[in-house]
């Protein structure tokens, strides 16, 4: 037991603390291999270049903003898919389409000669695009409402996971016996209950919307873009003192994390009282609402998701498509026959299904030896830093780390980054049906005279098989969807979807960076439909 | 040509047995080429060397898509902070310009290496000569050419049918067509392009930008140029509070219909995205009076590539005359050679005599006169200059 602790410690925990340890250092000064003295001064510098603050205010705006607009739609839109069972499948797919190929496609929908003006420009008699800012702004909105769309399948998924152990459907009727509408008393009676289960997803969205580098590219201003992307550029600058500075800004990054999350936890103690008193105020006026709204916020958000799918489809097999033609003015597919598409995708394929199988393997091992201990290993922290942790954070550190270690750049050092960051997944995934696996069972066998791993082999993996699967989908859409993980430790010599299709974003050719997205998109959507697959067969049994 | 190795090691006796030697160890070794990776063509150029190279020599390419060349340079500078001396991951840089001279001034180069290529014979390595001068610094056998950059606009001739004729006219024609033009940020080598092709005509005294850069040479030279720029900027496009992130996204934005006017480094990329059906066919190339500026692109190789013998034979290989004129060539890539035409056979000066033309590719008299980059330090200062007063 305490091997396999060490295990996770040393696979998991151990890069996540030497990468945000050596950030930390860089920040203050102090390189491996260059030494330098500890002190200020890099920060002090660094934070009055033109730019960061301006960078700042986007990152602070841009990744505050979308948690708290995901959030905020949780309300109408958690009644909403609370009761709709049919609506909530459609969640895994939204949630599993990568952020890069999401925000490619969106890209394309809110740009100024995008889908949407195209639509309307006949009407308004548009040839050339108008001279609007929808794109790139310099505040990061386009930015804020790109990840606000992408977190919010995310947000909704773990309301679905909170509402599970709430008697809500009881509460609900109770409200309803009392005269209140239902919205009212989903959004003042039961929602305020599920602040405790989206305490550490919010944690997790704000952790990513601060660090985001691949939609921060694609939909974020550039002049100055987010901290995360000076950063990114700092760390890839000619000169090697670009590290120093660049980490600087990731250290801000965590620090801003860390702040939000401070004063989140502080206002969640300040706003429980009054709150409880505003809630019952509302409640004394009761009037009836539907739930309209949430449906309305529900199909916008699956349109424009399959809107940026479609526009992806259409683009990598367009011949042209000049503005305002609504469609392209020829279908070709010389752009997919030239095949420049089949390296990255094996690369993407090959990582993911090491990153999936190697997360896999961990997460059963964990599990197993807890079942047969019957106590937990304790890993809590070890599996929340790398989520919850601003990536950039930690990266550029592990990168560092991993060439101390002898670890050359390539395949291998980003399969383990991925590691990191797909296991906790698996697990989080895996943990609940594995430990809420009927004890009986397991006993039972034992009681007949099997051992422990004849009870692991024959009992457990076959009744978990669909949990594995989908933790195995899991772990697999986590590492494709990557691109900081991708190019940090893997030095170019990964190729990847992710990498692909963000550097081709900002190429002439919209086509190639649509065939990329939209592969990247289809990656983690078909293991989900595979894994879901058996287990639709085995219910028709 | 697959005998030219063996003729050329045959005739040279042993100055060239060297090479011989190189041939031998290069073989089976796979050549991590970083280059920038976002021309799509010449990424399928780079696949095309690579079957080239490996059916010729035994030698595979590699290409790791930079996105900026820095990304190669920080690289090899973490290999050199972490000791690592001999197996390092990047085997060759497409590289010049500051990024080649902040390599070279750290010692982070092999070489000199050029001369002993035995494709260098037909290249006019004299100093001061294009390919034995990167930016106004010697080279030093530190990198060896392999395709020529100029500058050069594109306009969308059916919207825009009068472009501005030099650069000081770019204001009046922003002021007439307002938010119709605009310029990648000056963070990137296109947009700092752009701003030297300006100093460079508007400079009261050109001569200085030759040298490094002195508070004095610097104040001088620039004022009429941020006079130029104060009056261009407010009528760029999105009134000049945004940049495009490079000459391909501000490709993407005239294929778009979003602006009138791009700028390139390379005289062919627009009938080349033509062809691709990325720009509208009324696409057409036009330079400033007087010329523009122009400077040729390396290959570099770092002090610690593992594959460093395999390296040495790619270079050797884009010098190859039948390969600078499959470059050349509007359907392959488009860029103009930078083998000097004095030293090539008449077998090669007929391989370059039969490239396909196309409208938008312009005759080399059209171009113009090829100006002399100014020094590295004055970009430098330039895009500081540029960011503080754009970031105000």
């Amino acid at each position: 037991m305490l091997l396999i602790r060490a295990l996770v410690i040393a696979l998991i925990g151990a890069p996540v603390a030497a990468g945000a340890g050596l950030t930390l250092l860089a920040a203050l000064g102090w390189q491996p291999g260059q030494g330098g003295a500890l002190g200020f001064d890099l920060f002090t510098a660094t934070l009055g270049a033109p730019g960061v603050a301006r960078g700042l205010a986007v990152t602070a705006l841009s990744g505050l903003g979308a948690a708290l607009v995901a959030l905020a739609a949780t309300l109408p839109l958690g009644f909403w898919i609370a009761t709709r069972p049919g609506a909530a499948r459609w969640l895994a797919p939204m949630l599993a389409l990568p952020h890069a190929a999401f925000a490619i496609g969106l890209a394309f929908l809110i740009a100024p000669s995008g889908w949407i003006v195209r639509a309307i420009a006949p009407v308004v008699g548009w040839d050339v695009p108008p001279a609007i800012v929808t794109l790139g702004d310099p505040y990061g909105l386009a930015l804020l409402g790109g990840l606000a769309l992408k977190e919010m399948p995310f947000l909704l998924l773990m309301v679905l996971a909170g509402l599970a152990p709430l008697d809500w459907r009881a509460q609900m009727l109770a409200g309803r016996a009392c005269g209140y509408g239902a919205a009212q008393v989903w959004r003042l009676v039961i929602w305020p209950q599920l602040w405790r289960t989206l305490r550490l997803p919010m944690a997790i969205v704000l952790g990513y919307g601060l660090s985001v580098t691949d939609m921060a590219l694609i939909l974020g201003p550039s002049h100055p873009p987010s901290l995360a992307v000076q950063a990114l550029r700092l760390y890839t600058a000619p000169d090697l003192s670009g590290i120093g500075p660049g980490a600087v800004l990731s250290v801000v990054i965590l620090a801003l994390w860390a702040g939000a999350m401070g004063i989140g936890l502080i206002a969640e103690r300040g706003i429980a009282g009054p709150g409880r008193e505003l809630a019952r105020r509302a409640l004394r006026g009761a009037r009836r609402e539907g739930s309209a709204l949430g449906g309305a916020v529900f199909t916008g958000l699956a349109t424009l998701t399959g809107a940026a799918l479609l526009a992806l489809a259409l683009w990598s097999v367009a011949r042209r498509w000049p503005f305002p033609a609504p469609l392209p003015t020829g279908i070709d597919f010389a752009q997919w026959a030239r095949g420049g598409w089949a390296a990255p995708l094996l690369g993407s394929l090959g990582v993911g299904a090491a990153v999936s199988l190697l997360s896999l393997g961990l997460a059963v091992l964990v599990l197993e030896v807890e079942s047969r201990t019957r106590h937990r290993l304790g890993l809590g922290p070890l599996l929340l830093a790398p989520l919850i942790l601003p990536q950039i954070g930690f990266l550029q550190g592990l990168t560092t780390a991993f060439l101390w270690l002898g670890l050359p750049p390539g395949a291998l050092a980003v399969i383990w980054a991925g590691l990191v960051l797909g296991f906790p997944y698996a697990l989080l995934v895996l943990a609940g049906p594995w430990r809420g696996l009927d004890p009986g069972l397991p006993m039972a066998a034992a009681g007949l005279g099997a051992g422990p791993g004849r009870v692991f082999l024959r009992i457990r993996l076959p009744l978990m098989a669909r949990p594995l699967a989908l933790a195995l989908a899991t772990a697999f859409a986590v590492s494709v969807a990557q691109y900081l993980a991708v190019l940090l430790p893997g030095a170019g010599r990964v190729p990847s979807l992710a990498t692909e299709a963000v550097a081709l974003a900002s190429g002439a050719d919209r086509r190639l960076a649509a065939q990329m997205g939209l592969l990247q998109a289809v990656l983690p959507l078909a293991a989900f439909a595979l894994a879901l697959l058996p287990g639709r067969r085995l219910r028709a049994v | 040509m697959r005998l030219l190795p063996l003729l050329l090691i045959l005739a040279a006796g042993p100055a060239l047995a060297d090479w011989s030697d190189t041939l031998a160890e290069a073989r089976g070794q796979r050549v991590y080429f970083n280059a920038w990776g976002g021309d799509p063509r010449t990424n399928a150029f780079m696949e095309w060397v690579n079957t080239e190279t490996e059916a010729r020599f035994g030698v595979s390419v590699q290409q790791v898509k930079l996105s900026d060349t820095a990304e190669a340079v920080a690289r090899v500078r973490a290999e050199q902070a972490a000791g690592i001396e001999a197996e390092g991951a990047v085997d060759l840089i497409w590289i010049n310009g500051p990024n080649f001279l902040a390599m070279k001034e750290a010692g982070l180069l092999h070489g000199p290496f050029v001369a002993d290529l035995p494709n260098a014979r037909f290249l006019d390595l004299a100093p001061g000569a294009p390919a034995a001068t990167d930016f106004t610094v010697p080279v030093e056998g530190y990198e060896a050419p392999w395709r020529l950059a100029k500058f050069v606009f594109a306009h969308e001739a059916a919207r825009a049918p009068a472009p501005p004729r030099r650069m000081v006219d770019f204001p009046d024609w922003a002021a007439a067509h307002p938010g119709r033009m605009t310029h990648p940020t000056a963070a990137n080598f296109m947009g700092a392009s752009f701003l030297k092709q300006a100093l460079v005509e508007l400079a009261p005294d050109p001569a200085v930008l030759a040298q490094p850069v002195t508070e004095e040479s610097y104040a001088a030279a620039t004022a009429p140029l941020w006079v130029w720029y104060d009056a261009l900027r407010p009528n760029l496009w999105r009134a000049g509070r945004a940049f495009p992130e490079n000459e391909s996204v501000q490709a993407q934005l005239l294929a778009d219909g979003e602006v009138d006017v791009a700028m390139f480094f390379d005289p062919a990329a627009p009938a080349a995205l033509i062809e691709q059906g990325v720009l509208p066919e009324s696409v057409r190339v036009f330079v400033p009076e007087g010329g523009t500026i122009g400077n040729v692109s390396f290959v570099a190789i770092p002090f610690n590539a593992a594959h460093r013998a395999g390296a040495e034979v790619v270079a050797n290989f884009l010098l190859d005359p039948m390969v600078q004129a499959h470059m050349q060539d509007i359907t392959v890539l488009g860029s103009y050679s930078v083998l000097d035409p004095a030293r090539l056979d008449e077998e090669a000066r007929a391989a370059f005599a039969e490239l396909p033309t196309a409208p938008a590719l312009p005759t080399l008299e059209a171009l113009g006169p090829t100006l002399p980059e100014p020094h590295p330090s004055w970009m430098e200062r330039l895009v500081a200059d540029w960011t503080a007063r754009t970031l105000e």
